[in-house]
């Protein structure tokens, strides 16, 4: 059948007829094309093993972020330091579960306003016509030819020192980059959701809960959106792995979070003037990064395959 | 062609007015006086900061003020940097080459990988040579490019001593010699870029050509008895090439991010690397300008996808 070809070259693309005479639940469903994606299960494996031991590595592995130990300098990895240790003697595995989280928390938390702010422009785009449609999709064409980089640094360099001074180093920077990641990220959801919302309103569903009187807040909140959010939640995994790189970028440039927070992306850049003598000291954040980028990736791919609605397998 | 060209031109007008208004408001919402570093310096005259405060019209409503501001950045007048102490015009145009010439190289490169390897997948769905490319697609989107290069710098200069992994802009020699070093000192910062891009662009390709590859023309064109070889690229690619440029122009401030992460790594003289630098040093009329020549560029090559578009598929120039 002409367009029934997983969008995903990795899935098996074998299909099981049996399993389609039995009557399952969506979520059963879509959880059984999922697991067909081997790597995207491995990397959801992969993915909560991180994310288990970011949150609770620092109650098992008691050295401390920043204790200073001279005698330790640049050691290559041991038993007694993981990961090794950075100039200052401090223990990278320490910190890098310290800043697993935050570099976790800003990628999740990025998303979730991304997804926020392209739910709502999307969803008014897409079920109101004319005008208020126009204005926002022009909006939203600007926001995808704006040189987001550039702008990200820029808005951190200004607002910086503001924020600090406002909530404290750590929260400070965290809202600030949370915000303007997820700023700058939701352009493709909106796109997303309005191109659903399109197609949905005028299908059958939507038409009866019209007939039977049902206002516009409904029909978008109960009939339309829940239909709409497969492809959104696939681009939302994936944008949590953008979010993480971008706020990786961001502190690898020295503009992300200050010294004493030791995101991954941070490391990096401490680490990047000792690469000839320490190279340990790279390589476990980047490839922290780099893994936990993949595993999302991955997980989105499965979730692609999942959930399309477009597919029938 | 001149007609579409004009109309194009006259459609981008707007988005660079759009992004002149952002990036204005974003320096006008700033807190605290953008210039207040300036009045701290010593080396700036009181009569230039006499000037700049005239110039960004630091006393007029904020409407005025934009307008200003937009006229001087259409005259060419960009301000005076403060570090360097040059006119900031000039200190952007001796960068903006270098910066051209490895995204240009690097974007080919991205090209190069990107369409043969993308169209093979497509063409065989679900061989081994597919599997093999989309996994390593999908490895090479994910390795951010701050790591990549720090990779290459590792193996290729640390470990092989292979290449120089600062950048040098005053290279000795000429003719040859010259060529040469030039080359030597582009190749990680070009692979670094265009690996990156190419893995991304690859998905695209091959899923637009997926697409195509299954509609009724290009059965006929098969059972016509036309070569595999003949119908992939004289009927598929051309059609499936349209939403790649699209995408492609699309994904175009990400490469220009790319790009400043690239020079930044291995010090490439370029306007990516002198906005780091202004930013960390404060030189805010750098940091705008670059910014905006950034925005131009972004818009430049969106048109550039226009064109592209216009020459792919010959029904939209007509429309």
């Amino acid at each position: 059948m002409a367009g029934s070809t997983p969008g995903s070259a990795i899935a098996s693309a074998a299909l099981a007829p049996a399993a389609r005479l039995r009557d399952v639940s969506p979520a059963a469903e879509a959880w059984r094309r999922f697991r067909r994606h081997k790597l995207a299960v491995i990397g959801l494996v992969v993915l909560i093993a991180m994310v288990l031991l970011v949150a609770f590595g620092p109650l098992v592995w008691k050295l401390q972020i920043n204790d200073i130990d001279f005698s330790a300098r640049l050691k290559t990895p041991t038993a007694a330091h993981p990961f090794g240790t950075d100039d200052l003697g401090q223990d990278i595995f320490a910190r890098m579960l310290y800043g697993g989280r935050i570099s976790l928390a800003v990628g999740l938390a990025a998303m979730l306003m991304a997804m926020l702010v392209g739910v709502t422009v999307g969803a008014i785009a897409g079920i109101s016509r004319g005008s208020i449609d126009a204005a926002l999709m022009w909006l939203t064409d600007l926001f995808l030819s704006l040189p987001q980089l550039p702008l990200l640094l820029i808005l951190i360099y200004l607002f910086r020192e503001a924020l600090k001074s406002a909530f404290g180093p750590e929260v400070g920077v965290f809202l600030l980059i949370v915000f303007v990641i997820g700023g700058f990220r939701w352009m493709p959801v909106a796109r997303l959701v309005r191109a659903q919302f399109f197609s949905l309103r005028e299908k059958e569903f939507v038409e009866a809960a019209r007939a039977l009187g049902a206002s516009t807040r409904r029909q978008v909140v109960r009939h339309i959106l829940p239909n709409s959010l497969g492809p959104v939640i696939v681009a939302g995994t994936i944008d949590v792995a953008a979010a993480i790189i971008a706020e990786s970028t961001l502190s690898f440039l020295g503009l992300g979070f200050p010294p004493d927070i030791p995101t991954w992306g941070r490391i990096l850049y401490d680490s990047k003037e000792y690469l000839d003598i320490a190279p340990h000291w790279a390589l476990f954040p980047g490839t922290a990064i780099f893994l936990a980028v993949l595993c999302i990736n991955f997980v989105g791919d499965g979730l692609r395959d999942a959930l399309d609605p477009r597919r029938v397998l | 062609m001149g007609h579409y060209l004009l109309r194009r031109l006259l459609i981008a007008l707007p988005s660079l007015l759009g992004i002149s208004v952002v990036l204005f408001t974003v320096l006008a919402l700033a807190p605290g006086d953008p210039f207040a570093e300036m009045a701290l310096n010593p080396n700036i005259p009181p009569e230039v900061q006499e000037n700049m405060r005239k110039q960004f019209g630091l006393d007029d409503p904020i409407w005025l003020r934009y307008f200003h501001w937009l006229f001087a950045m259409l005259h060419g007048n960009w301000g005076f940097s403060f570090i360097s102490r040059v006119d900031v015009d000039t200190l952007i145009w001796a960068r903006v080459p270098v910066t051209l010439a490895v995204i240009g190289a690097s974007q080919v490169l991205a090209l190069l990988i990107a369409l043969p390897v993308g169209i093979v997948s497509a063409a065989r769905p679900y061989s081994w040579f597919d599997r093999v490319a989309s996994t390593l697609a999908f490895v090479g989107f994910s390795l951010p490019t701050f790591f990549t290069g720090l990779l290459f710098i590792l193996l290729f200069s640390i470990k092989l001593d292979w290449l120089p992994f600062v950048f040098r802009a005053d290279i000795p020699g000429t003719g040859w010699a010259w060529w040469e070093a030039q080359i030597r000192q582009s190749i990680m910062p070009v692979l670094v870029l265009g690996l990156f891009q190419g893995a991304s662009w690859t998905r695209y390709v091959r899923s637009a050509v997926l697409d195509v590859i299954r509609l009724d023309y290009v059965t006929t064109a098969r059972s016509k008895g036309l070569r595999e070889r003949a119908v992939i690229l004289k009927h598929v690619v051309r059609n499936a090439l349209i939403p790649v440029v699209t995408l492609v122009a699309l994904t175009m401030p990400q490469v220009f991010g790319g790009a400043i992460v690239t020079e930044q790594i291995f010090r490439v003289p370029g306007i990516g690397s002198l906005l780091i630098d202004a930013i960390l040093r404060n030189d805010t009329p750098v940091v705008m300008a670059v910014t905006f020549v950034f925005s131009c560029l972004v818009i430049l090559f969106n048109l550039i996808a226009d064109l592209l578009y216009g020459w792919l598929d010959p029904r939209i120039s007509y429309r």
